[in-house]
């Protein structure tokens, strides 16, 4: 089949999950009760909101994340014309992830690598 | 009996009988109904079936019996754990983002359907056969990790936010060591195309014929696949004992099957993805000359071996799970940065080189 078919397995998902929730909405047993829509936390009223702060570590790596998925996208198609290339292409991509060695090693150097 | 070898006898068989009786209109119509149909099916099938074969390995691995009671040898099981569940009232926390929180079961199963498109099970039973078929994979399935990011914000919960910011940076970053160690393979094919990946390995599997460079590439690939699917030991991001279930603490009923299903749907595409690019997908195991042992090989059809071989990888994933202790998130990050990344990259050089001098088979 061709790539157009891909419409039906996004809609086998939503109609997967949709019925899946119809069914269960209409067999399920329903009582509302203020203890019921707390949060799940240990059994203690919550503290405040839990749309909190969280750490900045995670942001590092979401940027370090970025620049490597890049790289990858650009050695996808390097892959695949290796062969066809043959020793400029292997030269390049030498260079070019030696550059990006470097820049692994510098942000390991400035410690954006280390959790604590 | 031809058909369980080349599956467009069937596919060309239901084509023409169709075309017999409707428009072409219609046929297409009827027939992606009936590829969605068989692929909603196997879902569910995969549900029931990995569920019970996971709980089965962690009881043998522990030393218990597992489930026994409902049907023989607790195979019932899993169908009563659905009914069960769907069963259960469907809670919602009182401060949650209510249109997130419905939301996020559905982003998590489209991406999973959709990542399974791609994969060839058996000759002639391939869905959608892209010329991209590894790229392809690597985008859609990264696209479950936007339904766990939403599934925990929009809880409104502490435990969740948490699980889904660990599970996000955790995905995040393995996935760079997936795709680096598929392209260690696609520097021999030469095509991303899945179907062109299988055709190359009928004289052998790269993880033969690619020498050590593939080897490594196979063992990253397990290692940060399973980190990608959240299974152990990397499953600090739903980790029970500290944070009760992570992403998925408030969700109740169904819409927590579906997350557990997706979970479970997501292990069958990478052991498939792992199967069709390492182990030869459906193709059988030959050893050079040995006439008679071929043969033997070449009578097991190919869906089997393409079962088999998943089957194989996902007994990996749940031997890991029950085996190593989990860990922490600074470790699981100082695992990928620096030692499975920098690994990865020499490893894709050394397997250009080893193609450049031809020293592969």
């Amino acid at each position: 089949m061709s790539s157009e078919a891909l419409i039906i397995f996004f809609l086998g998902g939503v109609v997967m999950v949709g019925a899946g929730i119809l069914a269960s909405n209409l067999l399920a047993p329903k009582s509302s009760n203020l203890q019921k829509a707390e949060p799940y936390e240990c059994g203690v009223p919550t503290q405040g909101t839990s749309w909190i702060q969280f750490r900045v570590g995670y942001y590092l790596f979401a940027i370090l994340f970025l620049i490597f998925d890049v790289e990858t996208v650009f050695i996808f198609p390097w892959a695949v014309a290796m062969k066809k290339v043959g020793l400029s292409a292997f030269i390049e991509i030498l260079l070019f992830l030696i550059i990006l060695g470097l820049g692994l090693l510098y942000a390991w150097k400035k410690k954006a690598l280390k959790w604590e | 009996m031809k058909w369980l070898y080349d599956f467009s006898y069937l596919t060309r068989t239901i084509h023409e009988g169709l075309s017999e009786r409707f428009e072409p209109g219609t046929v297409v119509i009827l027939e992606m109904l009936l590829v969605g149909l068989t692929f909603m099916l196997l879902f569910a099938v995969l549900g029931l079936v990995l569920v019970y074969a996971e709980r089965k390995v962690s009881a043998v691995i522990q030393q218990r019996l597992g489930p026994m009671r409902v049907g023989k040898w607790g195979t019932a099981q899993t169908l009563a754990d659905v009914i069960k569940l769907l069963l259960k009232e469907p809670l919602i926390n009182k401060d949650a983002d209510r249109f997130l929180f419905n939301l996020a079961p559905f982003v998590i199963m489209i991406a999973a359907f959709m990542a399974i498109a791609a994969l060839p099970f058996a000759k002639g039973l391939h869905a959608i056969d892209f010329d991209i078929g590894i790229l392809y994979v690597a985008a859609v399935s990264s696209l479950g990790v936007i339904g766990i990011l939403l599934a925990g914000w929009s809880s409104n919960n502490k435990y969740s936010l948490i699980g889904a910011m660990r599970s996000g940076a955790q995905i995040i970053s393995y996935e760079l060591s997936v795709a680096l160690s598929l392209l260690t393979i696609v520097v021999l094919t030469g095509s991303l195309q899945l179907s062109v990946i299988v055709e190359s390995q009928a004289d052998g599997w790269w993880i033969f014929k690619g020498h050590i460079p593939a080897m490594i590439a196979f063992l990253i690939f397990l290692i940060a696949s399973t980190a990608e699917t959240n299974r152990g030991p990397f499953d600090l991001a739903e980790a029970e004992s500290e944070l009760t279930a992570g992403f998925h603490t408030e969700y109740s009923g169904l819409k927590f099957a579906f997350f557990f299903l997706a979970e479970f749907a997501n292990m069958f595409i990478v052991a498939g993805i792992g199967a069709t690019v390492f182990l030869g997908g459906w193709m059988p195991f030959h050893i050079g000359t040995w006439e008679g042992f071929n043969a033997v090989m070449d009578f097991i059809p190919p869906i089997v071996w393409f079962f088999g071989k998943v089957g194989f990888i996902i007994f990996l994933m749940m031997w890991f799970r029950w085996t190593f202790p989990r860990l922490r998130i600074d470790q699981l990050l100082t695992l990928e940065w620096k030692y499975l990344l920098p690994i990865n990259l020499m490893n894709i050089v050394l397997m250009a080189f080893l193609s450049l001098m031809g020293w592969h088979f």
